[in-house]
């Protein structure tokens, strides 16, 4: 059973989206598109924590559609990392968290990288793919 | 559903997984976005006056459909963003979870909307969703007093309703 990851968006606290990759889907969406998304996605996690019916909700975690799923993380800065992965594909979660942590390194480490501005770090980005092929790879040699 | 006729036309509800009070609320609208149906069991927080949450819910259930829609991975030719989705158009999500609860969705073809919202942990609820769409069914759209695009006031549904969520959680 393949796992696949079939993109990645990181989007700022304000909502905007400061990174977008695609790993092959044939749903790949242009500049635009991805904005919106990310956007709307963003004042979707607001919106389901008002409609909590008990306190302490911090947003959307897994959203299960029918053809992916869309796994997401929250930091506490309000940085959210979320993937759209087919059903069913398990530890996005700790995949989620090990990506925060290369944000962390690679990313806010890096002395020319400005505050909520789209991420052009290129050991982010190598790093990045070594992770997401890794977890494929994984799958793929059981 | 022996009741009802010779015919199975409902499928036989789920087996209980749990027991107690996993089962907070449930919405039903119909495709105008009437709220059709909202029950609670188990509410502790309430933000918004009643009115206002019925909207919000509508609201998000059809901007996340055009969310999933448009993020579909597996098909390329998709129409923008916001443009109103018929029911059975395009990807539409069945559930999402947040820490503090899961919400369960389920369209009808005709565009009635069920929603379910329960403990984090519970199981998938699809199931159980089209058995409360076939006791509408039964016990709603059959009964002569009730005008299609009203809200509910059926006792005999409540009732039912009542023990099967006790049931399943």
């Amino acid at each position: 059973m393949a796992a696949a990851i079939y993109s990645l968006y990181i989007i700022n606290k304000s909502g905007g989206l400061i990174y977008y990759k695609d790993y092959g889907s044939a749903g790949r969406m242009d500049t635009n598109d991805s904005l919106r998304v990310a956007s709307l996605w963003h004042s979707m996690h607001a919106i389901s924590q008002q409609l909590s019916p008990v306190s302490g909700c911090s947003g959307i975690e897994l959203l299960q559609a029918d053809t992916f799923d869309l796994h997401c993380y929250q930091s506490l800065t309000g940085t959210k990392f979320f993937v759209v992965c087919e059903p069913g594909t398990l530890h996005m979660e700790s995949l989620l968290k090990y990506i925060y942590e290369l944000y962390t390194d690679y990313v806010l480490k890096n002395p020319f990288y400005e505050m909520e501005m789209p991420i052009r770090c290129e050991l982010f980005d190598i790093n990045l793919t070594q992770a997401v092929q890794k977890d494929r790879v994984a799958f793929l040699g059981r | 559903m022996q009741f009802f006729g010779g015919s199975e036309i409902s499928p036989s509800p789920p087996v209980p997984t749990a027991s107690g009070n996993n089962g907070h609320m449930i919405y039903m609208f119909n495709r105008n976005g009437v709220c059709l149906l909202y029950r609670e069991w188990n509410r502790p927080l309430r933000t918004l006056n009643a009115q206002q949450d019925h909207k919000l819910m509508f609201g998000l259930l059809f901007s996340l459909k055009s969310l999933t829609a448009k993020m579909d991975p597996t098909s390329a030719e998709k129409g923008n963003l916001g443009v109103p989705q018929l029911p059975g158009q395009g990807c539409s999500f069945h559930s999402f979870r947040t820490n503090t609860y899961k919400l369960s969705f389920m369209e009808s073809p005709s565009g009635i909307k069920i929603i379910l919202v329960t403990h984090p942990r519970t199981g998938d609820l699809r199931d159980s969703l089209k058995y409360i769409y076939n006791l509408y069914v039964e016990y709603v759209v059959k009964n002569p007093l009730y005008t299609p695009g009203s809200p509910i006031r059926c006792q005999l549904f409540n009732t039912t309703l009542d023990q099967y969520m006790r049931g399943i959680a």
